[in-house]
C-alpha cells in the first residue's frame, strides 16, 4: 500500500456554481451518461418485447390468415403506447428498487444540494426520456417488420401528445411501483402487476370494440395505458372508433398529477427517514 | 456565488441541541435529547454500542434522518429548516459501499463534485489530487465492483473531500476493516485534522475513539452521557486509577507493608498481584488501553510487564519479592512519592512502578454498568 503522507489537497473551499438547478442536470447527466453508454444493451432490453408483439400479432397471425386485414393499423398505435407506458414504469421502479433496498446508489445523490423531491422529479425525467427512446425506435421498426405503418401528418401533433404524456404516466407509475413495494416482494409484485397492465390497457385492441364486453370494458377503463393506446390511435389511425382525443389527453394528465405526487410522497419517505 | 456561511473560525461549526428522533413506530427514542457542539477543526467520536444513537445523530447531521425535536446546527445552517444549504457542508461516508457501480473511480468523484456545483475544470484537478493522495491513481479507471472494502472505504473519503464540505462525518469508518486499511483510515482522519477538517465519527470501538478523537462522546440508549477528552472522561474514576510497584522486601514482612500501603491517603485498597503471592496474573484487563499512560511509569518497556520473571525463590523460603496493585482515588503519579517514602521506611527496595490508567472502556462501564462490547 503506497501512503502519500504529502498534504496534498487545500483546505480552501472550491468555488460552487449554481444552485439547486445545476444539481438536478447533474444528477440527470449523470443517468443519461450511464444509459448512452449501454445503449445497444438499454434498446435491446426494452424493444425485444414490443417487437415480437408486433412480429407474431401483426405479421404471422395477418400472414396466415388469423387476423382480419387491418389489425396491424391497430395493432401499431397500442405497441407505441405500450412501449412508452411499459419502458417508462420499468425504468423508475426497477432501478429505485434495487437503490434503495440494495445498493444504496442512490444516496450519493440524495445529499445533493437539491430538494429530496427533486431527486424523484429526475427519475421521472429520466425514466420518460428512455421511454420517448423506445417508443419512437418502434417507428422504423414497425415499418420493417410491417412494410408500412400508418403516419397521418395531421395526426402527429396529436400522436407526440400522447407519447409523451405515455412517457410521464409509465414513469410517474414506476415511481410508486419502485417505491411501495418491499422488496422480498419486489418479483411477485411485478408479474402481479406488470402483465394485467400489459393485457388490459387496450394496445392489442381498440377499447370501444369492447362494448359486447362489458365487464372488461370497465377493467381496461382503469388502466391509464388504454388511454396511450386510445389517443395514439385517434391520431395514427382516426378511423377505428377511439376515445375522444381530448377525454384520453385530460385522463392522463391527471393521471400524471396525482400519480407524481403519490410517488414523490412515497420517495421522500424512503429517501429520508 | 456564495457558499455558505463561513462562521467567524470562532463558533461552533456542528451545534446539536436536545436532539430528538423517535422512527415511525418506534417505541422508543432512537436519539433522546442528546446536546453537543463541535468546534472548527475538532476531530468528534461518538462512542457506543450498536443501537446507542450514534448513527441516527449523523443521519439527522446529514438531512437524511428527520428530527422529531431540538435543533441540530452546521455551520449556523439549521439541517432540518434548510437542509439543501446544510448539504453544501457537510459530507458523509457511510458504514456500507454505496459508491455507484455503474462509473469508475474516477467518475465517481467527478459525478458527485458535478452534483455539488464544482466546476469542471476544478473537480477534475481536485479528483487527480486526491485519487494521488489516496494511492488510488493507478485504479482511478476501474469499476467499484473490483474493491475490497478498505479500498472502497478510501474511495469513498476522497469522493466525500471532492466538495470541500465544513464537516466530515464518518459513521463507523473501520467496521469490517483488516488491520492494514484500518490503519490507513486512521492516517487519513489523522491528516483531516492536521489540515483543519472538522471530523465527526462514530465508532464502537474504544480504541479508535481514543486514538482519533480530540473529545469522545459516550452514547448509549440513545443518550449522551459523557462528552470530553479521553484523558478527562478516564480521568477521576474513583478506583480506577492504579499504580502497580514491585519490591525486594529484604527480610521485612509483606503483609505489614501490604497494609502500610493500604493506610495511604489516596489509597482505596491494595492487591498483591504477580509472582510472589497470589497467582501470576500479569496485568489483569485494567490498565491494559493503549491510551492515556497504559506503558509509561517508572521503568522502561519490557522491564515492567514481566512479572514472573523475576522471583526465583524456592517455595518454602518466605517470599523476597512483593508486587502490588494500589486502586487509587486520585492521580496515580501523585502517589508515587508517598508509595517510595513508605517502602523505604519498610527498608524494602522499590524496583518498578507502573501507572495503569483507566480506558474508554472503564469509563463505559462506570456510565452503563456494562461492557461496550
Amino acid at each position: 500500500m503506497s501512503t502519500t503522507t504529502s498534504p496534498v489537497t487545500t483546505p480552501v473551499r472550491p468555488r460552487v456554481a449554481g444552485g439547486p438547478a445545476r444539481a438536478f442536470l447533474a444528477v440527470l447527466w449523470r443517468d443519461l451518461y450511464v444509459t448512452g453508454r449501454e445503449l445497444p444493451v438499454f434498446l435491446a432490453q426494452v424493444v425485444l418485447q414490443p417487437l415480437f408483439l408486433l412480429f407474431v400479432f401483426g405479421k404471422v397471425l395477418a400472414d396466415l390468415g388469423f387476423t382480419q386485414p387491418g389489425y396491424t393499423r391497430v395493432l401499431f398505435p397500442g405497441i407505441v403506447a405500450l412501449t412508452a407506458v411499459v419502458t417508462g414504469l420499468q425504468s423508475t421502479a426497477f432501478p429505485l428498487v434495487i437503490d434503495f433496498s440494495f445498493t444504496k446508489e442512490i444516496e450519493d445523490r440524495l445529499l445533493a444540494p437539491l430538494p429530496v423531491g427533486m431527486v424523484a422529479v429526475e427519475k421521472v425525467v429520466f425514466a420518460s426520456m428512455r421511454a420517448l427512446l423506445a417508443a419512437l425506435v418502434m417507428l422504423p421498426i414497425g415499418v420493417w417488420v410491417l412494410g408500412s405503418i400508418p403516419w397521418p401528418a395531421s395526426g402527429v401533433p396529436l400522436f407526440l401528445t400522447v407519447l409523451v404524456l405515455g412517457c410521464l404516466v409509465g414513469s410517474c407509475l414506476g415511481m410508486i411501483m419502485g417505491t411501495a413495494v418491499p422488496p422480498n416482494r419486489i418479483n411477485v409484485m411485478f408479474a402481479l402487476i406488470l402483465t394485467p397492465l400489459l393485457f388490459t390497457g387496450a394496445s392489442q385492441y381498440p377499447w370501444t370494440s369492447l362494448d359486447d364486453l362489458r365487464w372488461f370494458q370497465v377493467v381496461t377503463a382503469l388502466n391509464p395505458l388504454t388511454y396511450v393506446s386510445e389517443g395514439m390511435r385517434a391520431a395514427l389511425v382516426p378511423e377505428v372508433p377511439h376515445i375522444r382525443p381530448w377525454v384520453s389527453v385530460l385522463v392522463l394528465i391527471l393521471t400524471i398529477v396525482v400519480s407524481l405526487a403519490v410517488g414523490i410522497r412515497l420517495f421522500l419517505r424512503r429517501a429520508v427517514d | 456565488m456564495e457558499v455558505g456561511v463561513e462562521g467567524n473560525g470562532q463558533g461552533p461549526v456542528v451545534e446539536v441541541r436536545d436532539l430528538v428522533k423517535r422512527y415511525r413506530k418506534a417505541k422508543v427514542n432512537a436519539v433522546d435529547g442528546v446536546s453537543f457542539a463541535v468546534r472548527r477543526g475538532e476531530v468528534l467520536g461518538l462512542l457506543g454500542p450498536n443501537g446507542a444513537g450514534k448513527t441516527t445523530t449523523v443521519g439527522v447531521l446529514t438531512t437524511r434522518v428527520r428530527r422529531t425535536g431540538g435543533t441540530a446546527c452546521v455551520s449556523g445552517v439549521d439541517v432540518g429548516v434548510d437542509p439543501v444549504r446544510a448539504r453544501r457542508l457537510v459530507a458523509v461516508v457511510p458504514q456500507r459501499n454505496n459508491l455507484d457501480r455503474s462509473l469508475s473511480i474516477r467518475q465517481n468523484l467527478l459525478f458527485h463534485a458535478a452534483y455539488h456545483g464544482v466546476p469542471a475544470a476544478e473537480r477534475t484537478r481536485r479528483a487527480s489530487e486526491l485519487l494521488e493522495e489516496f494511492g488510488l491513481a493507478d485504479r482511478a479507471d476501474d469499476k467499484p465492483d473490483m474493491f475490497s472494502g478498505g479500498q472502497a472505504q478510501r474511495v469513498m473519503v476522497a469522493r466525500a473531500l471532492m466538495h470541500a464540505p465544513e464537516v466530515l462525518f464518518l459513521d463507523e469508518p473501520t467496521a469490517g476493516l483488516d488491520p492494514a486499511a484500518r490503519l490507513f483510515v486512521w492516517d487519513r482522519v489523522r491528516d483531516l485534522r492536521a489540515r483543519g477538517v472538522t471530523v465527526v465519527l462514530t465508532t464502537h470501538d474504544m480504541d479508535e475513539a481514543a486514538e482519533l478523537a480530540d473529545r469522545v462522546g459516550i452514547m448509549d440508549h440513545g443518550k449522551l452521557l459523557a462528552l470530553d477528552t479521553p484523558a478527562a472522561l478516564t480521568r477521576g474514576l474513583p478506583g480506577r486509577t492504579t499504580l502497580e510497584v514491585a519490591v525486594v522486601l529484604d527480610g521485612s514482612s509483606a503483609e505489614d507493608l501490604v497494609a502500610g500501603l493500604g493506610a495511604l491517603d489516596g489509597v482505596e485498597r491494595v492487591e498483591p498481584v504477580g509472582a510472589a503471592t497470589g497467582p501470576p496474573g500479569g496485568w489483569p484487563p485494567m490498565g491494559g488501553g493503549p491510551m492515556g499512560g497504559g506503558r509509561p511509569g517508572g521503568g522502561p518497556p519490557g522491564d515492567g510487564g514481566s512479572p514472573a520473571g523475576r522471583a526465583p525463590a524456592s517455595p518454602a523460603a518466605p517470599p523476597r519479592e512483593l508486587r502490588a496493585r494500589l486502586y487509587l482515588l486520585g492521580e496515580a503519579p501523585a502517589m508515587v512519592a508517598p508509595v517510595a517514602a513508605l517502602v523505604a521506611s519498610h527498608r524494602a527496595q522499590l524496583t518498578d512502578v507502573a501507572i495503569g490508567a483507566p480506558s474508554l472502556e472503564d469509563v463505559f462501564i462506570a456510565l452503563t454498568g456494562r461492557a461496550l462490547r
